[in-house]
């Protein structure tokens, strides 16, 4: 078997709750997050359904101690409030003191501010600090910035839906390398009137509750979150003497190479990344325990996901659940947030139901878990699917 | 751990670099606050309705990617990672003013789809059936050389044995507006004969594509070998020689080793001053070479600093109009690169013959 990476601190901000422990709770009670839009003035709004953080961006500034005058975007905020949280819960004091990385992922960036101020930048001086913060990299620069990280590597996916599936995948890669020491990775995407309006117009935004998984799923929510997870190496984890929440075991990249937004009809990209990572990891299918699927809820990715599990897992598909339903689909975050759900999974030995689930799939007869059940759980495997034809799976362990 | 090796590269830029038969044989000569890429004929290398869909920046990404692979003498990699700190920032724009002007309605969805900063990589990886490893890395200065640092890693663990890195970034008419108003494009029109001794702030935006195969093998085609790669969010001024000597270190080499250093100066008044504090001390005696003067800066500039430090190995000379200095070099045999944007997001790379 190979070595996993050591996970010693994590760290959200999701629809179901601020923290770690809201997460947990919201989970385990089966309460969603979904609701009608709040924060956003769009001619959708009684149209679509999404995933809010309550928070106001004011009220994450003050949460952040910056001064009025900042030019951090939604997402930059809502990344160092989760970023914060890991290194805290990772007991990590000092971050100088070994060397320290960050990955983070989005597919947002900046776009919330350029979207208000598009043309108002050119009349009015008033927002037009926020012009430099557009791009992608500048929210991850700025989690570095609240997290002390300095003069290190420092960097930015963007794989759309895949992105922090793939941002947990290079920090492990960067650890088992010795590359790094420790390396904080996940992902941030808020809300914005551009990804409303472009899911819109692809037709997959559902108008009610998204339901994973069901023969008459309507498409997704779209949510907002942050997370963040802290790698460590082993000889950090044991200098430190660090409790440690599990591993990140295994990993695996693929792209569908089959069209720019839909997945192929038997996900073959999907497959390819879950047998990936099941290599990486060492393990054969029946070594998983439970798969927390991408399961968005769009009509393609179900199916598409569905039958690949079925191709990966033959007749013993484990028992598997998507928590999107809670939380919608939180894009290039979502993979990190995941992944915190799976750490919780592993560390309660609870599985999370696939809530809203009503009627069977007709193309296939595998089922979602559709109560909160109590099972030891050794393995999750995480699936993250993207535009672009971005696949990635990531396995994580409770011991090595 | 295997060695890693350029073997081939492609550059589409505001100069005409297309044709690796040249070497910047002619060179021209930009005004403006922003210089456009020359474009290849791009039906010999996108089937024309293709290429109707895709805006300039996927073009010139999927040509590059095409360039390489010949050169490489390659039909199939085993992974593809790109690098882009803006990304299509043109189809951006028209989803985003569509949006705004026509509050949310008769949208279609094609801007959307060619929005997402992985399109460029997703088309390559479709245009070549390559189901492997894609990545997408989007970090202002250090969106390449977060992907060269991929490739090298991959490749030096023997993960893959050919990988397409590449990147790209595209002019676009709404972010180029207001990157004047804030002053980080220039007030005035520049040329590429003064920028580099321009005493005013800003500097001038550019756009382009470079791509290279990398690969633990070498063969006949091979420019280079990619020794190191480093990034660093932060530097000061004055930790950048200290860091620059470590650098060196690390890889047992002293600054006399060095036969050329390839510098991102971009003209700006504020920010130029990174590259003086290297070429004024630390490198005073080693030959300069900066390249921004010819095709302007953004994001994904810096891979053509790799583009013509791989062309100077291999063709053991330098264009005058690339140097900033002139010192007596018998060989060049190693080149140090260093770049970065606006004091932020730092990159030492370093490449030898091989």
């Amino acid at each position: 078997m190979s070595q996993g990476v050591a996970i010693t601190g994590m760290g959200i901000i999701s629809a179901i709750g601020n923290n770690v422990a809201e997460n947990f709770r919201s989970l385990v009670e089966g309460k969603k997050g979904i609701s009608r839009i709040s924060k956003i003035n769009t001619i959708h709004k009684d149209a679509i359904m999404v995933g809010e953080i309550e928070y106001t961006n004011s009220q994450l500034e003050l949460l952040l101690g910056l001064t009025p005058n900042n030019n951090y975007s939604r997402t930059g905020l809502l990344g160092a409030i989760a970023a914060k949280e890991a290194v805290a819960n990772a007991g990590i004091k000092n971050i100088a003191t070994y060397k320290t990385g960050l990955i983070s992922a989005t597919s947002v960036g900046g776009m919330d501010m350029t979207e208000q101020y598009y043309y108002d930048y050119l009349e009015h001086e008033t927002h037009r600090r926020y012009i430099a913060s557009h791009h992608a990299g500048d929210s991850t620069q700025k989690i570095a910035e609240q997290l002390g990280i300095n003069k290190s590597l420092v960097t930015t996916i963007s794989t759309a839906c895949s992105s922090a599936a793939n941002a947990i995948m290079l920090g492990a890669r960067l650890i088992k390398s010795g590359q790094l020491d420790r390396v904080v990775v996940g992902g941030s995407d808020c809300m914005s009137k551009f990804t409303i309006n472009g899911f819109k117009t692809l037709m997959i935004l559902s108008d009610t509750y998204n339901t994973p998984f069901d023969e008459n799923r309507k498409g997704l929510n779209l949510g907002e979150a942050a997370a963040f997870l802290v790698l460590e190496s082993d000889a950090v984890a044991k200098v430190e003497n660090k409790p440690i929440l599990g591993y990140v075991k295994g990993y695996g990249n693929a792209n569908d190479a089959f069209h720019q937004t839909a997945s192929s009809d038997h996900g073959d990209g999907a497959t390819l990344a879950m047998e990936k990572a099941l290599q990486v990891a060492g393990y054969t299918p029946k070594d998983i325990d439970y798969i927390n699927a991408h399961g968005t809820a769009t009509g393609n990715n179900d199916l598409s996901e569905g039958r690949a599990i079925i191709r990966v897992f033959g007749e013993e598909v484990p028992d598997f659940s998507s928590t999107k339903a809670y939380t919608g689909h939180t894009l290039a975050a979502a993979g990190a947030i995941e992944a915190v759900y799976s750490i919780l999974a592993l560390q309660n030995n609870v599985i999370f139901p696939n809530l809203n689930f009503k009627t069977q799939m007709n193309e296939f007869n595998i089922t979602p878990q559709l109560e909160l059940k109590e099972k030891t759980l050794q393995t999750v495997m995480s699936n993250s699917f993207g535009f672009g034809g971005n696949c990635s799976t990531v396995i994580f362990s409770k011991n090595q | 751990m295997k060695k890693v090796y350029i073997n081939s590269i492609a550059s589409i830029s505001p100069q005409k670099t297309f044709d690796n038969s040249e070497f910047l044989d002619e060179v021209i000569i930009h005004e403006d606050q922003v210089f456009f890429a020359i474009e290849p004929v791009y039906k010999e290398y996108i089937p024309p309705a293709a290429a109707r869909r895709m805006a300039k920046g996927i073009k010139m990404g999927v040509a590059a990617s095409k360039i390489a692979l010949q050169e490489a003498n390659l039909e199939q990699v085993d992974a593809i990672i790109t690098g882009t700190g803006m990304g299509c920032l043109r189809d951006s724009e028209k989803f985003l003013s569509g949006i705004i002007d026509n509050n949310e309605q008769f949208l279609t969805p094609t801007s959307f789809i060619q929005s997402t900063h992985n399109t460029v990589g997703g088309q390559i990886a479709l245009e070549l059936q390559c189901k492997g490893y894609n990545f997408t890395y989007v970090h202002d200065s250090n969106s390449f050389e977060s992907a060269l640092l991929d490739a090298k890693l991959q490749l030096e663990l023997e993960e893959a044995e050919h990988i397409l890195i590449g990147g790209v970034d595209e002019l676009a008419d709404h972010t180029t507006k207001l990157n004047k108003i804030i002053h980080h494009i220039k007030d005035e029109k520049a040329s590429s004969n003064n920028l580099l001794d321009s005493k005013t702030k800003g500097t001038v935006f550019g756009e382009g594509a470079n791509f290279f195969v990398l690969s633990n093998k070498k063969q006949a085609s091979t420019y280079a070998e990619v020794v190191s790669v480093k990034i660093f969010n932060t530097l000061s001024q004055n930790e950048l020689a200290e860091t620059a000597s470590n650098f060196l270190k690390e890889n047992n080499l002293t600054v006399e080793a060095i036969d050329a250093i390839v510098l991102g100066n971009n003209g700006d008044v504020e920010f130029d001053r990174f590259y003086n504090e290297l070429s004024s001390k630390l490198f005073s005696n080693t030959q300069q070479v900066c390249y921004k003067h010819l095709i302007g800066e953004f994001n994904t500039a810096s891979p053509f600093g790799i583009w013509l430090a791989s062309k100077t190995l291999k063709t053991q000379s330098i264009p005058s109009v690339l140097k900033r200095n002139d010192k007596n070099t018998s060989s060049l045999n190693t080149i140090l690169l260093y770049n970065q944007y606006r004091g932020e997001n730092h990159s030492f790379t370093l490449l030898k013959s091989c």
